[in-house]
This record gives C-alpha cells, structure tokens and sequence, in this order.
C-alpha cells in the first residue's frame, strides 16, 4: 500500500516536472513558431536560438511587484490562480503516456475526471474576474462562464460516441482498444471535428480566446494580476493548451500507441501526436480572428450540440446493431 | 407550489476606456455606457493629445510651419503638408511647376498607401487577426524608406516648401518604387485573402456599426468612412489639385456602411493609389520643382556666391520669411482619413493671423456613437478602428 503510495507520489513529481518544462518551452515554440507565421524572427537573444527566453521571462515575471488590488476579495483574489493552476495540472494526471504503468492515476472513469478537473479549473477564470473588483476582469470571467455554457454540452457530446465504441471510460482501455481496431479518428471523424472546435474554446484559443481578449478587455480576467499570481494563471492557460491537445492525442488519435507499425517508444509517440495539435492550435492562431462571444454560444448550441448528438444516436443504433463494443 | 421567481436585479454599468487602453489609437479616452456586453451609449472625451498646433503656427512664420503640419496626422502627414502648402500658394498666387506637382502627387499616394496599411493591420488586430499586422507592416516599411530617400525623414517629411519642393527626387528613389510597385499589387490581393470571405471576419464586421447616408453626411463624415455609406465624395475627384482630375482612378463606394465596408473601400483605395503612382511615374519629366518667384522661393544656392541681390533675399527669407497678402483662403485636400483643409487669414505679415484645421479625424470620430449604439462591446473596438481616427488630427 506504502509502496504503491510511494510510486504514485514519484510519477506524479516526474509528470509535474515534465509539464512544467513542457509549459516553459511551449512558451518558446509558440513565440517562435508566431514568429515564423509573421515574417519575423521572434525571440532569438537569449542563449541559443533564443532557448533561454523562457527561464529569463519566468524570473522577471517574478520579480515583479505583486499587487492586489484595494478594492479585490483578498481570500478569493488570492485562492483564484491557484485553483486555476492546480486543476489544469490536475487534468494530465489520468492521460497514459505509454502502456500499462505508465500513468499516474489508471482511473475507471478517467474521462469523467479529466473533465471534471478542466472544468474546475474555469472557477480559477472566474473567481479572479469576480475578486479583482474591477470592471475589465469581471466582464473577462463573464464571458468565460458564458463559453463555458456554450462549449461544455458539445464537448461532452462529442466524447459519447467514443465512449461507446471503446465501452469504457479508462484512458488506458481506450487507447488499447484503438490500439487493436485502429484509431478513433477513422471511426469518428464527425466526432473528432466537433471535440476539436470545442475544445479550441476549453483551451480558450482562438478563434474563441474572447475571456482575454487584450484588444476590448485589456488582459481579461487577469487584468489586475501581476507576479508569481499572474504566472500561475499564465501557466494554467497554457496547461490547458498542453493538456487539451493530450487529450485530442489520446482520444482520437491513438495516444502512445506507435503508428504504421513503427516501433513502441513510451512517451514519444503520444508527445508526436501532441505537438501535432499545439502547431495546430498554433496555426489557427495565427490566421485567424476573434469570434463575438454570442456568436461563438449561438454556433454551439445550434450546430455544434445538435451535430454531436445526431453523430451520437448514429454510433449508438451501430454499436447495438453490429455488436462492435 | 414553487415560489414565483424574484425579478433580476440589474445595472447598466459604466465602463471608462482609455486614455491609457491597448485599442483606443492613441489616446482616446471613452465612457462606455453597458448593459452586459451591450453598448447603451458611448461618450468620447478628446483633447488628451491636444498640442496647440493651430495657435502656435501664428507665431511662426509661413514656412517655419511646415513643421507643424505633419505632426497632427503623423500616419498621413504629407497629406498636412500639402493642403498647408496648396492653401498659402494660393494666397500668395504661386506658380507650382509641372514636375513639382507630379511629385506631390506621387508621394502624397504613397503616404496615403502607408496610412491604410496601417489601418488595416490594426483594424484586423482589433478583431483579434494578429498575422495580418506584421504583413502590413512590411510594406510600410518599404514606403517609410522611399520617404527616407526622399527627405531624410521617415514620418515628417518636411519636404514641401511653399511654391515647390525642397530638393529633387534622388536618382534611386524611381528604381526603387518601381520595385515596391511590381510587388504590390499582388501583395494587396493577399491581405485581402487574409480577411474577406473569412466566415469569422463576415461574422464581426458585416451589419456591424452600420452608419447610414444620411447619419454620414450630417455628422460630416468624409473620405474613407463616408464612401463606405454609398456617399460619392472624394475632394480629388469633387475639387481637384494638383491636376487630379487629370489622373486616371476610381473612388470605391460602400453600400451598407458597416465596418466591413469601411475595411474593403480602403483596400481598394490602395489600389487606385498605385494605380496613380504608376500614372504619375509615366508624366516625371525633367523640370524645375520650384516657383522661381525671389519673394517667397529661396535663391539657388550658386547664386549666392555672385548676386548681391540673392544674398539679400536668402537673408530676408531666412530671417523674416515672405509676406502674404490679406485675405482668407481654404483648399480642400483628401486626406487618407476624408477632407482636409487649412483654414488660413493672413493680415500681410510674414505669420498667419490666423490658422484653423479642418481635420476628417475629428468629424469622424463624431460618428462613433451612432455607429456603436445597440452594439456589442466586443464590436466597439472594431467600429472605432474602421473609423481610423488619429488622434492627433483629432485634438492638433
């Protein structure tokens, strides 16, 4: 019992560790990578190529002066970065990196926790726009609950159809099952298409990043943040990025499992598919705009939820008919 | 038995906007009115940029103050410095040669290409299109090197001198245009690509801040923002200078007046810009760039080696400045923003008695409540940014 404790404890420090590094050089490859879209160099000064940017953007971000704000909620304008943070770290835990013991927590139910955690983690959002006690961030977590209410049901929506095909919830069973009967993507192209535009307003990337939106709302919800709070808040986010694409990786795509019979490599092959979705993310990023936050609740409601659901009744009259779960 | 439900207790909400805010084009200071994320009403509170420009060109003399004039609208300032220039010419009854007035032309163009970039990067930024900025950008700069060629100077070109020009054209500034012509064109159907069609950018702009004829025409709209509402009236086509009406392009008109208008009649503007850059390229022929005139025009720098005469002139001009004949004059230019005009009453001396600015940034910006009311604050930006107001041009 101690022991498997003990295991736990090791995998969860090497998975936080990893993430964090991984959210550092996120950080680089997407200033680099914008860069490239945007003829320009885009940060290239410190140590090679630029690679010590984000060590050097982390210690002035730090050492900043950290305000609060006269008229903030002290106990929720302090606890709402650290729910933010903790919930999108929370996410990766149940996300298998490779076979067997190669994940943290091999939950029965992972789907369900994954999203619990990363909807959670929207309370961080909307708990630091409410305490910042001024008018910019509240208007910020406004709108993020609002996307929240627009994307969650087709989010939730388009993961059923998967769920069915598997017949289970466990990460690790469903990337076994693509594993031997090909990958979800085949299979759930409809659902694939819906979790992906879905997810983009989860991760809040454009074209749905409105709760930030530094052109109307100055920073958004994190307006009034600065230091070590503002840099936990800038990790989640792009926590969320990482963990969002994982999980695309994981559901649609096969996870770990090494495609066109290459090789079995833990870690690599599900890292391959999950820079796949960060340039892609990237890539919309770049070339696209800015959704109206009522334009982006009408979209999923009206064609996002209504499309997930017809793709859901069409997999379940399958599944029950051609005995595939 | 379920209770009836209480009625929502709501606020509108007052929202200030600047002076200091990513998206307010300088420093425009707004007082939002909001009902959630609908704008009841929009105050905009200027005079954060204001210079005194206008006051202090009277204690400046006639040519002193082409220094001022590119400073209102920095991103079009050789727009100021012509209709300065156009409005004391006329006073004074100057003769601008052939070969000077080709050259106004020409980079009063490429001046007003450089303003619409501009306009365009940061109106698409407003919308949350960060790639097309840095595209924009890359031309501008192109243009920006030509202006430095030109006269030393990047952004206040201070090459216009009442009757003529300073100097010459340097030999590479024509090979060089040329240049940024071949790719241009091409590059301008590219930003368009980047934008219209795109369902999002359909979505944010299209019926967006409609503003219509009627609303344009009395709160004085002009030049881009104008036309968008279906209104024909381009002062280069309406009052034409600096010969024109002698040139060959066409003035893109809006139909509905949205912001998506207001975006899509300046791209096509840049175009016809080029095409009269390529025109005016064809008519360059030798020449003088100056009204030889003594009494305002300074001597030509040879002479003053060996004319007693041209010394004293020189001296006269550099230490007094000329003297304008009494009268009041105002010429009506096109700016990249709508009409623009100086307002001058001279008294005879060698100051204007008087100088007032008939700024498009200003008139403009009146519309931006009728253009942003029953909006979403989302939307408000963008409105604000496809009425390209200056802010400068606005306060002088």
């Amino acid at each position: 019992m101690i022991g498997a404790l003990f295991v736990t404890a090791v995998k969860a420090l090497v998975l936080i560790l990893a993430l964090l590094f991984a959210f550092a050089y996120i950080t680089w490859i997407m200033r680099r990578g914008l860069a490239r879209f945007q003829v320009r160099l885009g940060p290239n000064r410190v140590g090679p190529f630029g690679l010590l940017q984000p060590i050097a953007d982390a210690v002035k971000a730090i050492f900043k002066e950290d305000i609060t704000v006269a008229q903030a909620d002290r106990l929720l304008y302090w606890l709402a970065p650290l729910l933010a943070f903790t919930f999108a770290l929370a996410a990766f835990a149940v996300i298998p990196v490779g076979p067997d013991g190669w994940v943290v927590a091999n939950l029965d139910m992972g789907v369900l926790y994954v999203f619990a955690a990363s909807e959670l983690a929207i309370y961080g959002v909307f708990l630091a726009g409410w305490a910042s006690g001024s008018k910019y961030p509240l208007m910020g977590g406004l709108r993020s609950i609002a996307a929240l209410v627009g994307y969650e049901l087709a989010l939730g929506m388009a993961i059923l159809p998967v769920v069915l095909m598997a017949g289970t919830l466990n990460l690790q069973e469903i990337v076994e099952w693509q594993k031997q009967h090909g990958y979800f993507i085949v299979y759930q192209l409809p659902a694939f298409l819906i979790y992906f535009i879905a997810s983009l307003a989860e991760m809040s990337r454009t074209p749905f990043d409105f709760a930030e939106a530094e052109q109307e709302l100055v920073a958004g919800f994190h307006t009034e943040y600065s230091s070590t709070k503002f840099v936990a808040f800038y990790i989640a986010e792009l926590l969320h990025w990482i963990v969002g694409s994982a999980l695309i990786a994981t559901l649609f795509l096969g996870g770990w499992d090494a495609p066109f019979g290459l090789p079995e490599i833990p870690v690599l092959w599900l890292f391959v598919k999950w820079a796949l979705f960060i340039f892609l993310v990237l890539w919309i990023w770049a070339s696209w705009f800015r959704t109206r936050y009522d334009q982006m609740i009408r979209f999923a409601w009206g064609v996002l939820l209504p499309a997930a659901t017809v793709w859901f009744l069409i997999t379940a009259y399958y599944v029950v008919k051609g005995g595939m779960a | 038995m379920i209770p009836e439900p209480k009625e929502l207790r709501t606020e509108e909400m007052l929202l200030n906007m600047g002076p200091q805010h990513p998206s307010t084009h300088g420093v425009l200071r707004l007082v939002v009115k909001l009902a959630g994320e609908e704008v009841l009403d929009v105050v905009p509170h200027i005079g954060y940029l204001h210079t005194g420009f206008e006051k202090t060109m009277e204690n400046r003399t006639y040519h002193q103050n082409i220094t001022y004039t590119p400073r209102m609208d920095y991103l079009h300032s050789f727009a100021h410095d012509l209709a300065y220039a156009l409005s004391v010419e006329k006073l004074l009854g100057a003769e601008v040669p052939e070969r000077a007035r080709v050259i106004r032309v020409i980079l009063n163009e490429l001046s007003r290409i450089a303003s619409h970039l501009i306009f365009v990067a940061t109106g698409l930024l407003d919308l949350g299109a960060l790639t097309p900025f840095f595209y924009a950008f890359r031309e501008r700069e192109a243009i920006l090197d030509l202006f430095e060629w030109v006269s030393g100077q990047r952004f206040h070109h201070n090459y216009i001198r009442i009757g003529g020009l300073r100097e010459d054209l340097p030999e590479e500034f024509v090979p060089e245009l040329k240049k940024f012509l071949d790719t241009f064109d091409h590059r301008v159907d590219d930003y368009q690509g980047l934008f219209v069609g795109s369902p999002i950018f359909e979505g944010r702009a299209r019926g967006v801040g409609v503003i219509s004829a009627e609303d344009a025409i009395a709160y004085g709209l002009t030049g881009g923002s104008l036309r968008a509402s279906g209104v024909n009236y381009d002062v280069r086509k309406a009052y034409p200078y600096c010969d024109y009406e002698t040139y060959d392009f066409e003035v893109p008109l809006g139909e509905r007046g949205d912001t998506w208008d207001r975006m899509v009649v300046r791209l096509e503007e840049m175009r016809q810009s080029a095409r009269i850059i390529r025109q005016g390229l064809e008519r360059l022929e030798p020449g003088p760039i100056r009204d030889p005139n003594p009494h305002f025009s300074f001597p030509p720098r040879e002479l003053l080696a060996t004319s007693m005469e041209a010394v004293i002139y020189h001296f006269k001009l550099a230490t007094e400045g000329f003297e304008v004949p009494p009268g009041e004059v105002y010429v009506p230019t096109e700016s990249a923003r709508g009409e623009l005009g100086y307002y001058i009453v001279a008294d005879g001396g060698s100051m204007p008695y008087r100088v007032k600015v008939r700024a498009p940034s200003f008139f403009n910006l009146q519309a931006l409540p009728v253009a942003a009311r029953g909006q979403f604050f989302q939307d408000l930006v963008a409105i604000l940014a496809s009425l390209d107001p200056v802010m400068g041009d606005v306060d002088r």
